[in-house]
């Protein structure tokens, strides 16, 4: 995939005596810098066109994007409006509570990576690296005390919880909501009791067969007709509820691909030290299935985390929500491409982030190593 | 490290007469049928094996011996007869079928060994969270184990590096841990290469000097020979032949036993 770095280090070895046998690197492939351009870009005389149209094509759209971004494009609407992105309408002298949540997050963060990395040296370490789950666990409420006030802080409404905020509030409480209810669904749907397996199948069957759009709706909408006169739980709550609803039955899919994936010989040997069934899916069954899953766990993560955006039709004021509010500013009308253009990179920001860290997770529990 | 075939020396007349080393019976299966479905896989087993004994079984491939074996721990249940291990008789309503799993160690042919978890994991796992040890104590009986089958500079690596021989020796020390009264081995050694089938077999040989009961479906004639008190023939889902290893080789009875030594030998 990256070739570069292989043509110089076999230029190198160029220079010195052949490694005995059984000793050092394996010796790479002895390409220079025109013999890999010639192997891998003009081998054929197809693959010479190819490359040719490609890098014109590469050339001209690139060149324009570039005089775009840096001479046409406006970026003012961005500029005086970034804090309306990401706070949203959050009020102005409680910012400090959005910027004390990303600092904890981000300490936590750091510490967990730490912890992470010389549990192996530190007792200390490893001590709180087995309790991070609890520790994040318990960093949720933390959260949402600090967003949402109460207990000293002044309550903010959650009508005023918008832009970025709204939108990676969704994605988390629909993350860690969602994970622990698909779980519990894949497990239901492989129970031997034959009740719970069939609401396990009827649920997971019926929310993949219809669009999120339906299940927000229905939250807004029907939730509050069959709710007693007066309880009317709120709008961002009611949203989230539909998203962990409806991402759970996708969990639960993947989830149940990871459960048969694990080898009966697996359940067998641990139930034949005498483990009691439910040691056996913990300890043994959902540490492997899970980790043979990452990769689709993260993905609909990602997913679940670009389907927030859904959440500005039914009227809340996400990320997306808020583009459409700026653009209605009179001063900015007509600046889609601007607006739409930072709201898709702060997206992409984020997923990308998870995918990394989602490789970086799989790297380190070794999937695919035995 | 003597075999437990005398009763030793001194007053043994305080003791119940099934207590006596030799005698006491571990497994007793009586009679014992089951069906896959239409199947007859086991059309009638009757088998005793006592304190201290090295029951060996062998047969043709298909014939029920693992599904037999995997039947004394519950891991298969059966249709009629009786099986009673250790004084509990294995019924459809057993309670705790764990209690009686966990006086019973088995170890398979494929080793089974959970692959998140390090060797010395794999050993403590069911000490902690079935018997309840503290963790410190577990992971030293681990080290004990680990260093008793050899392999104590490998109790931090995962199943995945380590080679076919160390992964059994490491099932063997997971079964061990568990301080069993008796083990169950399901042909320990069938996929293994040959130069790791001897090591295995030496920690097996060690295990029945120290007067381990042990039921062992293999095909290993050396270690039969030497290791077995008795050796049975299962052909068909039936015990065809039970004898003393000499009995077995030398002089069998039965035409079967014949033309399945003649097979492997
Ligand atoms: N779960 C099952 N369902 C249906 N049939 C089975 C099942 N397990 C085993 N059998 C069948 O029962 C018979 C006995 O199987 P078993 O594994 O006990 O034989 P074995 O003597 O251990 O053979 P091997 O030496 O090949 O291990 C075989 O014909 C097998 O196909
Ligand atoms: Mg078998």
């Amino acid at each position: 995939m990256d070739p570069q770095p292989q043509a110089g280090k076999a230029s190198l070895q160029r220079s010195r005596a052949l490694p005995q046998p059984g000793e050092g690197p394996p010796p790479a492939p002895r390409l220079g810098a025109v013999g890999w351009v010639r192997q891998n870009l003009f081998s054929t005389w197809y693959n010479g066109v190819l490359t040719v149209v490609c890098v014109w094509l590469l050339y001209a759209a690139g060149t324009r994007v570039l005089a775009w971004v840096f001479a046409t494009a406006q970026w003012t609407v961005v500029r005086v409006n970034l804090r309306l992105f990401l706070a949203g309408r959050y009020p102005q002298d409680q910012t400090w509570r959005i910027w004390a949540v990303v600092l904890f997050v981000a300490g936590l963060g750091v510490a967990s990576w730490a912890a992470w990395n010389a549990a192996r040296r530190h007792p200390a370490a490893a001590w709180f690296r087995r309790r991070l789950p609890l520790a994040w666990f318990l960093s949720f409420p933390v959260v949402v005390w600090l967003v949402r006030g109460g207990a000293g802080l002044p309550v903010v409404d959650t009508s005023l919880w918008s832009g970025l905020l709204l939108t990676l509030l969704l994605a988390v409480v629909g993350i860690v909501g969602s994970f622990p209810l698909g779980i519990l669904l894949a497990l239901g749907r492989r129970s031997s009791l034959p009740a719970v397996r069939a609401l396990s199948i009827l649920y997971i069957e019926t929310v993949r067969g219809v669009p999120l759009i339906t299940i927000l709706f229905m939250a807004q909408v029907m939730f509050p007709v069959f709710m007693p006169e007066g309880v009317r739980p709120d709008r961002v709550l009611r949203a989230m509820a539909g998203l962990v609803l409806f991402t759970s039955a996708y969990m639960a899919e993947n989830v149940r691909g990871g459960l048969q994936a694990v080898p009966r010989g697996q359940v067998e040997a641990a139930m034949a030290l005498g483990l009691k069934s439910h040691l056996v899916v913990l300890l043994i069954v959902l540490p492997q299935a899970l980790r043979a899953v990452i990769p689709a766990i993260v993905g609909q993560f990602i997913s679940l985390f670009k389907d927030t955006s859904l959440v500005a039709i039914v009227g809340l004021s996400d990320l997306t929500g808020i583009a459409r509010s700026i653009l209605a500013q009179p001063q900015f009308l007509g600046r889609y491409a601007e607006v739409y253009l930072f709201v898709a990179l702060v997206y992409w920001i984020f997923s990308y982030s998870m995918s990394l860290a989602s490789r970086r997770l799989e790297r380190q529990l070794g999937v695919g190593e035995r | 490290m003597q075999r437990v075939a005398s009763p030793p020396d001194g007053p043994i007349a305080d003791k119940k007469p099934d207590e006596v080393p030799g005698r006491k019976p571990m497994i007793v299966a009586e009679n014992v049928h089951k069906w896959f479905g239409g199947f007859h896989v086991l059309r009638g087993i009757s088998l005793t094996v006592h304190l201290g004994e090295v029951v060996v079984i062998m047969g043709p491939s298909g014939s029920g011996k693992s599904t037999f074996i995997r039947t004394v721990n519950a891991l298969e249940d059966y249709h009629r007869g009786r099986i009673v291990v250790d004084g509990i008789e294995l019924t459809h309503d057993l309670k705790n079928i764990e209690a009686v799993r966990s006086e019973v160690g088995m170890v398979f042919q494929q080793f089974n060994l959970f692959p998140h978890l390090t060797a010395l994991q794999n050993v403590t796992l069911a000490p902690v969270w079935v018997r309840r040890w503290p963790r410190k104590r577990a992971e030293q009986v681990a080290m004990e184990l680990l260093e008793r089958v050899g392999i104590p500079e490998q109790a931090h690596k995962y199943p995945g590096q380590l080679s076919g021989g160390q992964q059994q020796r490491v099932a063997i020390a997971r079964a061990l841990a568990m301080q069993p009264k008796m083990m169950l081995f399901d042909e320990p050694t069938s996929a293994l290469d040959p130069e790791m089938i001897k090591e295995v077999l030496d920690v097996m040989r060690n295990l029945a000097a120290s007067g381990m009961t042990m039921v062992v479906v293999s095909h290993e004639v050396g270690f039969a020979r030497e290791v077995a008190d008795r050796i049975v023939l299962m052909d068909s889902g039936v015990l065809v032949e039970e004898g003393t290893p000499t009995e077995f080789f030398q002089n069998p009875k039965e035409e079967r036993t014949r033309r399945f030594l003649a097979q492997i030998l």
